[in-house]
């Protein structure tokens, strides 16, 4: 059988690094086909080159058989490749249904008017293959996430593709909505249409993929059936030594109180009631929207509350701004690092330490030896792959881009410390490590609090775990009654479990 | 991790630095061909001239750097010019000595400039209505208060010593020539090594994130256009020393050639790229083009089209060299 899309020898070149170092893949009609490696191996690389949105420096690409070349996302476009990009191509101020048909909107006739009432009616049809009713009418600068994650795969959908490339499309969905992704891509599969599927969760991987391919350092490394891999060999394949354990849990006993939230209400949060412990790692769990991420910024004063009390450390605070937060020594780590997190033109180490200026100053001055010396120190022990700390962070891969953003919260030395989606995009001996972290964060006995959408995660390093469901808490279980599907039917709105608050 | 002197971060640092390169070389270019062009262009005499008739849109372009860093924009600074001018001098005619009215008309400049930045950072930052609409209609206001108190007649009859300010020399070099050098040289300590001016070229590359990381965005978008309307303010009374008189239609346009030094000199209109060296380099390449046409008597129908020409060529350059 000729392969659909065949890529002989790919090399590419940054200045300073090789991305890809004669990579070869190839895909068939009706495969998932599953890239893996770690965090800058070139994964996303080799997406851009298939897509026509960089050139390759040498290599061929073959479709059924036939050389062909790809010079731009138009090229890409007419041979029916379909990809949906790490950092999302969305236009934030045209609405949803816009974006999904973006170059192909709906016109009335042939005449050179839109037809909106099919635009939204067609967009609508595709955001329900995958099982969301996003509204349509919105813009996407309102959406979160998670939502605008799906928007970029129903855009993809909207198309008619033989080939479809997802790069790391669930990093910010939770279960709920990963299985509808599932359904979709076994209908496409059934259809025909061939598939790579990029992602640093294995138990994906395991679920819908065919084959897999790993890369390690733009070099190809081990290409077999999903049949014959597992987690351990694809972690040796991957980093290139054994993870014992994929969660160090330390045994951690709970410290005094240092955070407590009384009915609190903003937005949609109603009536939030929350004690946080020193030495404990705090969980919070729920479905897309739920809130959770709404409850970590206001804490933070990057929205307002509207009504109730905080207090850390037993006395009231009122953090009105992030600034304000930060003095009283409170963190956040946002999600969404493209957006809320990173200053794209600003060098990885002056991302770092932008958060904690003030630890660098000599009188109005940045201490630039010391920031420098922070800055290796971080990208050394997060393994963040730069050539140099003086580079721009547009340039890193999605997943070192997020080790920047961390290293920056874990540089303000805080008293609370919020993470919201860490690990989202980073590969797995990486986060082993940022567990790792995380553990001697709470050691040292500041509190934490981790959001996050995959529940195995949370499962593994937390002492309680939060879940809320549209914008309240539903329960709080603590590490004795952890299951995921205690946790499931809390997020989904079960409430009858009465949870234990020990 | 490769140490900071491995070749990576050598080019790293090279291709950074040659940002301002690339305007550097056609700078360099144009020096050529006007030294060719002209005997008398390239002589320490019309290199002070130069730098005197350059001075005061350098000088603003320095503020409008900040503020365009910050993706902003400041149209107001010519009708800044205008009022801080017209009320600068009237404050000399004020019957005190010399010694107060010199300083009290400093100060008089300065305080406009100030103002009006002010207003123009409250607007943007409390109303977070654009820049451009703002200054914009500043720069109405501004230019129809110096006509209204005016009543469209320059303000005449000043001190003498006035002029000084202006055309006066300090060991040769013209008075508005050090005071550019110096706004540069703070300027450039500011923007590399402080933290204000690490916080705005944060707010200018990503406002919310800046936000998120502490930054007290608001503060820091009010800095500038303080910063940009104190050195329009400054720039104001120089010209009137230089014109020994107060003139209402004083600046007219400035804004355009400020606003074409800072990007010529490779500042980024959507904010977060940029540098203060650059601006200079911008600045200067587009006085020498005025003077050097000057020179070889181009009428100034010409000049205008030149001057188009070659920013657009500048800008190509710079384009080019990105790839
Ligand atoms: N525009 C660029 N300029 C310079 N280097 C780049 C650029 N884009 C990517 N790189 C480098 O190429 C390498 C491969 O990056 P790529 O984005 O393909 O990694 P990835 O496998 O997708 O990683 P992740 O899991 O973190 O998304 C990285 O070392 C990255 O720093
Ligand atoms: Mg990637």
């Amino acid at each position: 059988m000729i392969p659909l899309l065949s890529l002989h020898n790919i090399c590419k070149e940054y200045p300073g690094v090789l991305a890809l170092d004669d990579v070869s893949f190839e895909l068939y009609a009706g495969e998932v086909h599953c890239l893996v490696g770690e965090n800058g191996a070139g994964k996303s690389t080799l997406m851009k080159i298939l897509s026509g949105a960089i050139r390759k420096n040498s290599g061929s690409t073959l479709i059924d058989g036939k050389e062909i070349e790809i010079n731009s996302p138009i090229d890409a476009q007419k041979y029916g490749i379909g990809v949906i990009y790490q950092d999302f191509k969305l236009v934030p101020e045209l609405t949803v249904a816009e974006n999904i048909l973006l170059g192909k909107e709906a016109r009335k006739g042939n005449s050179p008017f839109i037809d909106y009432k099919k635009m939204h009616q067609v967009a609508a049809a595709v955001l329900l293959q995958l099982g969301e009713e996003i509204p349509t009418t919105l813009p996407v600068r309102e959406l979160s996430v998670a939502q605008r994650q799906i928007v970029e795969i129903a855009k993809a959908l909207s198309k008619k593709v033989r080939i479809l490339a997802m790069d790391e499309p669930s990093a910010a969905l939770t279960d709920k909505e990963l299985k509808n992704l599932f359904r979709v891509i076994r209908g496409l599969k059934a259809e025909g249409v061939g598939i790579i599927y990029i992602s640093h969760r294995f138990e994906e991987i395991f679920e819908i993929g065919d084959r897999v391919t790993v890369l390690r350092d733009g070099k190809f490394i081990h290409r077999c059936p999903v049949t014959e891999a597992d987690r351990r060999s694809l972690i040796r394949w991957m980093v290139g030594r054994e993870l014992e354990q994929e969660y160090p849990k330390v045994e951690l006993t709970r410290g005094k109180e240092i955070l407590r939230i009384e009915l609190l209400n903003a937005g949609i949060l109603q009536d939030i009631n929350l004690i946080l412990y020193r030495e404990e790692i705090f969980g919070l769990a729920g479905l897309v929207g739920a809130g959770r991420s709404e409850l970590a910024r206001v804490i933070f004063g990057a929205d307002p509350k509207e009504s109730g009390k905080i207090f850390l450390e037993g006395k009231e605070v009122n953090p009105r701004s992030p600034r304000e937060a930060i003095d009283l020594g409170i963190g956040l780590l946002t999600e969404d690092r493209n957006r809320f997190g990173l200053i794209m033109q600003m060098a990885v180490r002056e991302n770092i330490s932008l958060a904690n200026l003030r630890d660098l100053l000599s009188g109005p001055f940045v201490n630039k030896a010391k920031e420098i010396a922070i800055a290796k120190k971080f990208t050394d022990g997060l393994r963040i792959k730069t050539p140099t700390v003086e580079r721009e962070v547009e340039s890193l891969s999605g997943g070192n881009r997020q080790k920047v953003v961390l290293a920056r919260w874990l540089y303000t030395k805080s008293k609370l410390l919020i993470f919201d989606e860490p690990t989202a995009g980073i590969d797995i001996g990486v986060k082993y490590e940022i567990y790792n972290l995380i553990n001697k964060l709470a050691q040292e006995g500041i509190g934490v609090i981790v959001i996050s959408s995959e529940l195995p995660e949370l499962l593994g390093m937390c002492d309680r775990i939060g879940v809320m469901c549209e914008g309240q808490i539903a329960g709080i279980l603590s590490r004795s009654d952890f299951s995921q599907e205690k946790i499931m039917m809390l997020a989904t709105g079960g409430k009858e479990e009465v949870m234990n608050e020990g | 991790m490769k140490g900071e002197s491995s070749p990576t971060a050598i080019s790293t640092a090279l291709r950074r630095s040659l940002s301002e390169f690339g305007i550097g070389i056609a700078l360099i270019l144009e020096i050529i061909i006007f030294s060719q062009l002209s005997p008398y262009f390239f002589t320490a005499e019309n290199i002070l001239n130069v730098s005197l008739q350059s001075s005061i849109t350098a000088i603003i372009a320095a503020g409008m750097t900040f503020v365009i860093l910050t993706a902003g924009i400041d149209l107001s600074v010519g009708s800044v010019v205008a009022l801080s001018g017209v009320l600068a001098t009237s404050a000399l005619k004020f019957d005190v000595p010399l010694s107060t009215g010199f300083p009290l008309a400093i100060l008089v400049a300065l305080i406009i400039g100030i103002v009006s930045g002010s207003i123009a950072g409250v607007f943007i930052t409390k109303f977070s209505i654009t820049p451009f609409i703002v200054t914009l209609a500043l720069m109405t206001i501004w230019r129809g208060t110096a006509f209204i108190y005016t009543d469209g007649r320059p303000v005449w009859g000043l001190p003498e010593e006035f002029s000084m300010l202006g055309s006066g020399r300090i060991f040769e070099v013209p008075v508005p020539t050090l005071i550019m050098l110096a706004v540069y040289i703070v300027s450039y300590i500011v923007l590399k090594y402080t933290r204000f001016g690490r916080y705005v070229y944060a707010v200018g590359g990503n406002r919310e994130a800046a936000r998120l990381a502490g930054i007290n965005t608001n503060r820091i978008l009010f800095c500038v256009y303080m910063i940009c309307g104190a050195l329009a303010g400054i720039s104001g009374i120089l010209l009137a020393s230089r014109m020994n008189s107060g003139q209402p239609n004083a600046g007219l346009m400035y804004e355009l050639d400020v606003i074409a030094a800072v990007v010529v000199g490779g500042t980024s209109l959507f904010g977060g790229r940029g540098s203060i060296v650059g601006t200079f380099i911008g600045a200067m390449l587009i006085g020498i083009l005025r003077n050097g046409l000057n020179l070889l008597n181009v009428g100034s129908y010409v000049q205008m089209v030149v001057l188009g020409v070659v920013i657009l060529l500048a800008v190509m350059l710079d384009q080019i060299r990105k790839r």
